[in-house]
């Protein structure tokens, strides 16, 4: 696959350069709609396709404009301040929470080990809409619903799963030895655990919280049945946005997500490799 | 020493107990100081999230709303029989006077003639007028009373959905959710025009497969290539595979909104072209069409993820093994490297089939009216029509459907074997 033979026949040749089209055409299909609204947040106009100066490279067709509408808009301004005093807030909860538990399952002996693993990863697995249902139902009994707090803990709860996934991942090359080492030099485990343990699981919290980060900031069907207008965030806006009045800025907004994913997946992948390197999977 | 351990029996620790418990102490408190660092997230979870989700399958067959509001009418109720052939005697019209007036008082009447509402139409109607008039009723003679208000306390049919639901517990949501109701000789279905919940299901099983068999025939080729290539160039290829998985939901429905639309970007490169003409664009929005272009394009990273990492570890030396012993290249790839990638296939195939039956968000944006999904309805009843006993239900329908599927999962590939990014 990986090089053509020289010898090669004519069909083996075009099989060869057929399916790497038919390869290009679906990164194609990944990628463009993704890359095709950052041109578009530029428009000049309030069209949501490419003007004819737009396509003539016109600098009167673009402009700053749904840009502008974003920072100064007070409704999407109050929901990004909505979704920044949510994520971070949720994510706190469920990495401290997500990584104490990955560390407490990553023991040798923990009883009921597959019954506990399967109650805190069911908020990954039962679909959002009926999470949001149940949320809804039960945090209105109880009074949560439509408050600060009931978002914030549906989040965390959201996010969790994949913060014990990742810490888990990163406890399975941890070297037991150390901790022993550090206990027989008279650490106590509140010691052992920051100063030696910590600092070697890092990158997997780290990664476990932008996960939780980004489940929270762009969870929508969740936040829409459990909090109520006060607490508006930035996708449900979005979705406000394209089901009633679709305004141009939406694209702005989307512009400045998709930099924000690419940020966090730089991050993430600068991680992985850290995280491989301390624990000596692969060199360098 | 073995004459010690012959006369003790045991063999002893350093402190002098018995080793035996003593090791069997030690194990108890690694158990327990484990347990002690997973209990904060297990009661966390449990209060946010199981509670609720135990909550829904509570609400999907509570029904006490009946015998709490009308308490008095339930019990004498409890003797009449709709094969009498007439509506019941005064008593019954007495007990319901005394209920409705406490009711009226703390304007729970209206929910309760909503609740008998689902189950009957027009009955909502006949509570709110007679909630409001029963304060004004002479004593005596309720039954005539009480049809004046409305022809419709004289119906036995009425009469007989209070009786039928009038019990703490109900399967009416349930059987509404699968367009069946209790009629007079047991469960039965529905009329036919009033049918609509086994429908939405299957046509959320059917369009679930066409996006999870595009995802397939899209995915393997990219997996294909991704485990070939060198790895220098397989990770940087990667990146657009990981960049769609990590770009917000709303984000890519709004772009294929922007793509899709009548005067969108793919209808005005067809007519530029000169494909189309300008009066016919196509139609790829707010139908079927829309749901799985926009869903396919959402759900491909979770095919080609558990595909690529399945591939990668086939040893290219098969394939060459095959070809050696005279293989075709097709005979080789059919009969030597596909067999060896049905598990990424099973895997991402049984992945992408439980996200897609459960999304909400792309049908609600791009489906219009077609291209809904079972969810969509969920959400209906939640915030519109507030029938919420029929929103757990179908809810908690969706949830058993979803774990079959998720055993599945867990059985071809292993619940330790989820694996992200």
């Amino acid at each position: 696959m990986s090089a053509l033979p020289p010898y090669a026949s004519a069909g083996q040749k075009a099989w060869y350069y057929g399916f790497r089209t038919i390869c290009a055409l679906i990164f194609v299909f990944l990628i463009l709609p993704i890359l095709v609204i950052i041109p578009l947040s530029f428009n000049a106009s309030d069209f949501f396709t490419f003007t004819k100066e737009m396509l003539a490279l016109d600098p009167s067709g673009y402009s700053l404009k749904h840009y502008n509408d974003f920072f100064t808009n007070s409704d999407w301004q109050g929901a990004l301040a909505n979704s920044l005093r949510i994520a971070p807030a949720a994510t706190l909860l469920s990495t401290m929470l997500g990584t104490l538990a990955a560390i407490g399952l990553s023991q040798s002996h923990v009883p009921f080990r597959g019954a506990i693993m399967a109650v805190l990863i069911s908020p990954m697995i039962v679909p959002l809409i009926i999470s949001a249902a149940g949320m809804y139902f039960f945090y209105s009994r109880i009074g949560m619903q439509g408050t600060y707090l009931g978002v914030v803990m549906a989040h965390a709860v959201l996010g969790t799963p994949f913060v014990i996934i990742t810490v888990t991942a990163t406890l399975v090359g941890f070297d037991k030895s150390l901790v022993r080492a550090a206990a027989s030099m008279g650490a106590n485990p509140v010691t052992t655990f920051f100063r030696v343990q910590m600092p070697l699981i890092l990158p997997g919290v780290i990664s476990g919280g932008l996960f939780a980060f980004i489940t929270s900031f762009d969870e929508v069907v969740v936040v829409l049945f459990v909090g109520s207008a006060s607490q508006k965030t930035l996708p449900w806006q979005m979705f406000t946005g394209l089901r009633e009045q679709i305004s141009p800025t939406i694209l702005a907004v989307a512009t400045v997500l998709v930099t924000i994913s690419i940020l966090l997946l730089t991050t993430l992948e600068l991680l992985r490799r850290r995280s491989e390197r301390l624990r000596g999977l692969s060199p360098g | 020493m073995s004459d010690v351990q012959a006369q003790s029996g045991q063999m002893l620790a350093a402190d002098g107990t018995p080793l035996k418990a003593s090791l069997a102490r030690a194990l108890r408190r690694q158990k327990l100081r484990a347990l002690m660092l997973i209990a904060p997230l297990l009661l966390f979870v449990v209060i946010t999230f199981i509670a609720p989700i135990a909550d829904m399958l509570f609400r999907s067959v509570e029904n006490s709303i009946v015998p709490e509001t009308l308490p008095k009418t339930v019990i004498a109720l409890a003797d009449w029989s709709p094969e009498s052939g007439e509506a019941p005697g005064e008593e019954v019209f007495a007990a319901l006077h005394a209920d409705m007036l406490v009711a009226a008082a703390a304007k729970v009447h209206t929910k309760v003639g909503q609740r008998l509402n689902y189950e009957t139409p027009g009955i909502s109607s006949l509570f709110r007028k007679s909630g409001r008039r029963v304060k004004r009723m002479e004593e005596g003679n309720y039954k005539e009373q009480f049809i004046k208000i409305d022809d419709g306390w004289g119906e036995l049919a009425v009469w007989e959905t209070i009786q039928r639901y009038s019990g703490n517990y109900t399967s009416g949501y349930f059987l509404a959710s699968v367009d069946a109701e209790l009629g007079s000789d047991g469960v039965q279905m529905k009329p036919e025009d009033e049918q609509i919940y086994l429908f939405l299901l299957g046509r959320t099983l059917f369009l679930s497969v066409v996006i999870t068999v595009s995802c397939i025939l899209l995915g393997y080729p990219i997996g294909f290539l991704l485990a070939n290539l060198p790895l220098r160039t397989s990770n940087l290829l990667l990146i657009l595979v990981l960049l769609p998985f990590w770009t917000s939901l709303l984000v890519r429905t709004s772009s294929w909104i922007v793509l899709l639309q009548q005067q969108g970007v793919v209808n005005d490169v067809l007519v530029t072209i000169g494909i189309l003409s300008d009066d016919n664009r196509l139609e790829l929005m707010y139908n079927q069409a829309g749901t799985i272009i926009a869903m396919t394009h959402i759900l491909l990273p979770f095919m080609i993820l558990p595909l690529y990492s399945v591939m990668k570890t086939i040893p290219p030396s098969y394939v060459r093994a095959a070809k050696s012993l005279g293989a075709t290249d097709w005979t080789a790839f059919w009969r030597v490297y596909f067999p060896n990638t049905i598990p990424g296939i099973g895997a991402g195939a049984v992945l992408t089939f439980i996200l897609s039956i459960g999304y909400y968000i792309t049908p609600e944006l791009v489906g219009g009216t077609s291209g809904i999904f079972i969810s969509n309805r969920i959400a209906y009843h939640i915030s519109s029509s507030l029938n919420w006993g029929l929103a757990a239900a179908l809810g908690v329908g969706l949830l058993a459907l979803i774990l079959v599927f998720y055993w599945l999962y867990d059985r071809i590939v292993g619940i330790d074997n989820v694996k992200l990014g």
